[in-house]
């Protein structure tokens, strides 16, 4: 049973996906993701005790050996990923009754919760696989499931940026195919490990580059590095609460671990940044995604949008790390990685229980709330100090190592974007403290007495979690920075460099 | 040498073409039919990769010449399923799009957009929502 646990960790989730469609009893789909999302974060801490006590589990899909057959690989470098996502579905999925009854239509709640299902599998899928074919079937499942869900938003705004993000993300996704069809073209080989082996030499053949120009591109449309963001704060902020707490934690974030995947253990470190360059490319665009996207936020007359604009910027912060292509830049990259996720995720629920309660996020709409709500607004208050990197915090520790790593390289100018984006960090969550704790709320707020119906224990709970975790993370990051720097290292030491 | 990748050539530029209609045209179905030209650019670059000349299908037979490399060909249909639910998805968006805002075309809607300004409220309350199918609003142009 054990040896099947690569295989449970992507089927359990996908074969719930049609099972929540075929039941249409109330709550039973609710119940089908929980099992998805409880079960693949069993198999995920469990295959990460393997791989801690053994190392690397290989796993030949229907038993059909490597470089023939599909291969799910499970290492240091995507254990942290698989228990992140396992976990912000487990935490979501916590999350989601409640609010998914009451954003979403009856009729429409079981599709939500098979997309939702769908989605792990394939983020799951995406992260353990061992083939590149497979990596983009993958992409594409959990992507189609992103833009049915995002649809589903509460505003018909949420329909343009559900289309919007169809056609940048298909575009991206077909980047990637056309970057996997040139280097299978190359070297006749599928598999990531035989890839790397194959292109351990002739890095000066033209396909072979702009094979790795096209899946980074792709990819950098799915991690909406700078230029490449647009479709992410409207499909943040638009898509359903459980949908942005669960992409926001998640989608993003896997995006940079198969970046990771590619960039160190497929085309490798010395084609990728000692041939061409990227690593150049990537602390420009990261800088560049720091200062703009923490100016946007800046801007914002919505809590969530806000919120997604920031992730754009973090976004920055997580690649200028994996560009610096150093073994303590990825670690910061994959610390940052984990911890931005939580607190995001935090956040956006937060956002989400505003929501429900009030019928709006627009900072205006929360002016003065600060006292009637008091637990939410702390835990947006910690959260987003964790955003700024405020010490006791998760982002503190991770812009730490960071800022060591872009030192140690003598990135200087990466450094002053990095701080300049975390001062614009604090204006935008001071902006948030301003306006719901020292504003007076506005009259008529307080004449409708039918609003804040009970808060729902089991939201504030999942949001709690997360924003204690945070801080759990900020005062003893041994776990995360031990998954992180086990997971640069194997990272880099299978790299080639 | 350089006539004989002529395919490589043609199939580039039918990518570009379906770029450049995704870039280029503001009504949503279109933008589907560029993206769709240009996912069909990339599978015939996959399936050409693996054409030998004078190749046939691989089939072990007496006397069975030299036969074009069938994993292409079959990773493409992988690709082609793909593309068919994308387009799927996109063009139900594009209906759904239809229903509420009563125009496909790119420029209409953000007028349509700002001049009604994004409703507020909650599900089930008084703004316009996110419709369901079938829904009495938009279609105004049918």
């Amino acid at each position: 049973m054990t040896a099947q646990l690569p295989a449970l960790q992507v089927a359990i989730p996908l074969a719930c996906a049609p099972l929540c469609v075929l039941f249409r009893v109330r709550f039973v789909p609710w119940l089908l993701f929980v099992v998805a999302a409880v079960g693949s974060l069993v198999c995920a801490a469990l295959l990460a005790g393997r791989v801690a006590s053994e190392g690397t589990v290989r796993y030949a899909m229907g038993d059909w050996r490597a470089p023939a057959g599909i291969e799910f690989v499970v290492s240091a470098f995507n254990t942290p990923v698989l228990l992140l996502v396992s976990l912000a579905a487990t935490v979501t999925a916590g999350y989601a009754r409640r609010s998914v009854a009451a954003e979403i239509e009856p009729r429409r709640r079981r599709l939500l919760y098979a997309c939702l299902c769908l989605t792990l599998a394939g983020l799951l899928g995406l992260a353990v696989t061992g083939d590149v074919f497979n990596a983009f079937v993958f992409l594409e499942i959990s992507s189609l499931a992103t833009y049915t869900m995002i649809a589903m938003g509460q505003h018909r705004r949420a329909l343009l940026a559900a289309f919007r993000y169809v056609v940048i993300g298909t575009v991206g996704a077909v980047f990637v195919l056309i970057g996997i069809g040139l280097a299978y073209a190359v070297t006749g080989t599928l598999n990531m490990a035989d890839l790397a082996e194959r292109l351990a030499e002739g890095h000066d053949n033209r396909a072979l580059q702009a094979a790795v120009v096209f899946v980074f591109v792709g990819l950098a449309v799915k991690m909406a590095v700078f230029p490449l963001h647009a479709w992410l704060p409207g499909a943040y902020a638009e898509a359903p609460s459980v949908v942005s707490t669960f992409i926001a934690a998640t989608g993003t974030k896997v995006a940079v671990y198969v970046f990771c995947r590619f960039a160190f253990t497929v085309f490798g470190a010395a084609l990728v940044f000692g041939v061409l360059r990227i690593d150049r490319i990537g602390l420009a665009l990261a800088a560049l995604a720091m200062l703009v996207g923490s100016a946007a936020a800046c801007f914002q007359q919505d809590l969530r949008y806000l919120l997604a604009w920031s992730s754009v910027a973090q976004i920055g912060y997580i690649l200028a790390g994996v560009s610096l292509a150093t073994a303590s830049g990825v670690s910061a990259a994959y610390l940052h990685l984990i911890n931005h996720a939580v607190t995001k995720a935090a956040l956006f629920a937060a956002a989400g229980l505003l929501v429900m309660q009030l019928g709006s996020v627009r900072l205006s709409a929360l002016a003065g709330l600060g006292r009637r709500m008091p637990w939410t607004f702390a835990a947006i208050v910690v959260a987003g100090l964790g955003l700024v990197g405020v010490p006791p915090t998760a982002g503190f520790v991770s812009k730490w190592a960071l800022v060591t790593a872009l030192v140690e390289r003598g990135m200087w100018p990466v450094l002053v974007a990095m701080l300049a984006s975390s001062l614009l960090a604090l204006v935008y969550v001071g902006r948030i403290i301003e306006v719901v704790w020292f504003r007076e709320p506005p009259a008529s707020a307080e004449l409708e007495p039918t609003q804040s119906p009970a808060t729902p224990a089991s939201m504030v709970a999942a949001i709690w979690f997360l924003v204690l975790l945070t801080v759990y993370f900020g005062i003893d990051p041994t776990f995360p920075g031990g998954l992180a720097d086990a997971a640069a290292s194997a990272l880099l030491g299978s790299g080639g460099e | 040498m350089i006539a004989g990748l002529y395919v490589y050539w043609a199939l580039f530029a039918v990518m570009l073409i379906g770029l450049y209609v995704v870039i280029s045209h503001g009504n949503l179905v279109k933008k589907l039919l560029g993206l769709t030209v240009f996912q069909v650019g990339v599978f015939l670059f996959f399936i050409s990769v693996g054409k030998v000349a004078g190749g046939s299908a691989p089939i072990i037979a007496e006397g069975a010449g030299p036969y074009s490399h069938p994993l292409p060909q079959v990773l493409i249909l992988t690709a082609i399923v793909v593309g068919v639910a994308t387009l799927a998805v996109g063009l139900a968006l594009a209906v759904r799009i239809f229903e509420s805002y009563g125009t496909v075309e790119e420029d209409e809607l953000e007028r349509v957009a700002d001049e009604q300004p994004e409703p507020n409220g909650a599900f089930g309350a008084q703004c316009v929502p996110n419709a369901p199918f079938g829904s009495e609003r938009g279609g105004g142009r049918s």
